[in-house]
């Protein structure tokens, strides 16, 4: 794909509060999914509309996206985790409008709790396990990005080093050996855990993930699920604006 | 009929869950425990007497949401 010519404005500038706009001169409108037991979708409904979009909360028993153009699964603990983390919330009315848009090219971002779900719906491959620790880890890691040819990853560029919080107890991505054969031959992880100089592998990887996949694209690159919570730092009043660009990308792509 | 459902992760996933398990075991003295596994066991009160269609309908159910294929597999038990 191409990349726009408007270049990067790199991660530390957040935005300049002027969105993209559709032709008809309103803002993009991008729906944040609420389940019962989601937590941080308030946190996405407001970097929504930081980088400059209309964010358009929509309840899971609902039918459609209210007429968006992107769509956010948020982080959180739908159901309680109960069954499995996501499980629940994969049969919720809402998913069927999300497999619509996501199979018509729509943009998806499933963060956390949500990459859980896509996970469990089948839009991106494999499955979470509980963390090689056993514990719910909440802190900062590092990230390096693999993909930025992509409409949902263009402010990024590949090789940089991201710092984004994580907060999860089954984020352990797992997928048969074949799989995951396939899934690197496709490019299709977006994110790895790394350290702070972008080398992968020991401590660096959280929670025992596979090749230390901590994103992952589709086929078609339209649906991005990942663990670490690019919503929580789209500015520098909250420990850094990494997750800006993003957003950014998500907006512009509703 | 009540029905059992046992879920459990595939032989090739690891469980680190398990693994706890028998470490602590093995702190306690009971060193001829080998592997541990963790699954899940769920009992469902369910209408119908034909154990054949109660049986498909709830294997049905475990490959729609109680289990996930990708790292589990489950196992149905009628009484």
């Amino acid at each position: 794909m191409n990349r726009p010519g408007t270049g990067d404005r790199g991660p530390g500038t957040g935005n300049s509060g002027r969105g993209p706009e559709t032709p008809a001169g309103g803002r993009k409108r991008v729906a944040v999914v609420i389940f019962p037991g989601s937590n941080c979708d308030r946190d996405a409904l407001a970097a929504v509309e930081a980088a400059g979009g209309e964010a358009v909360p929509v309840w899971h028993q609902s039918a459609d996206l209210a007429g968006c153009g992107a769509v956010v699964l948020p982080g959180g603990f739908s159901y309680g985790d109960y069954l499995r983390a996501g499980a629940m919330a994969a049969h919720s009315p809402v998913m069927a409008a999300v497999r619509r848009h996501a199979a018509g090219g729509g943009a998806v971002l499933g963060i956390c709790n949500g990459f859980q779900m896509l996970l469990e719906i089948g839009l991106l491959p494999g499955a979470m396990l509980m963390n090689r620790t056993l514990r719910f880890i909440c802190r900062d890691v590092h990230l390096r990005v693999e993909r930025d040819d992509l409409p949902l990853l263009k402010h990024l560029r590949r090789g940089h080093v991201l710092r984004l919080p994580i907060a999860h107890k089954e984020g352990n991505w797992f997928a048969a050996p074949d799989v995951v054969r396939q899934v690197e031959a496709a490019g299709a992880v977006a994110l790895r855990y790394c350290n702070e100089r972008g080398e992968i592998g020991g401590e660096a990887n959280p929670n025992g993930a596979i090749n230390a996949v901590a994103g992952l694209v589709n086929r078609e690159g339209n649906v991005l699920g990942m663990m670490p919570h690019p919503e929580r730092r789209i500015s520098a009043l909250l420990g850094g604006s990494d997750g800006a660009a993003l957003i950014r990308a998500l907006v512009e792509a509703a | 009929m009540q029905v059992e459902v046992r879920v459990k992760l595939k032989e090739q996933v690891l469980d680190p869950q398990g693994e706890a398990i028998r470490r602590v075991l093995a702190g306690l003295g009971y060193a001829e425990v080998g592997q541990v596994r963790v699954g899940k066991l769920m009992l469902l009160d369910v209408g119908g007497d034909d154990p054949g269609a109660v049986r498909a309908r709830v294997e049905a159910a475990c490959r729609e949401v109680l289990a996930n294929p990708v790292i589990e597999e489950f196992e149905v038990r009628l009484p």
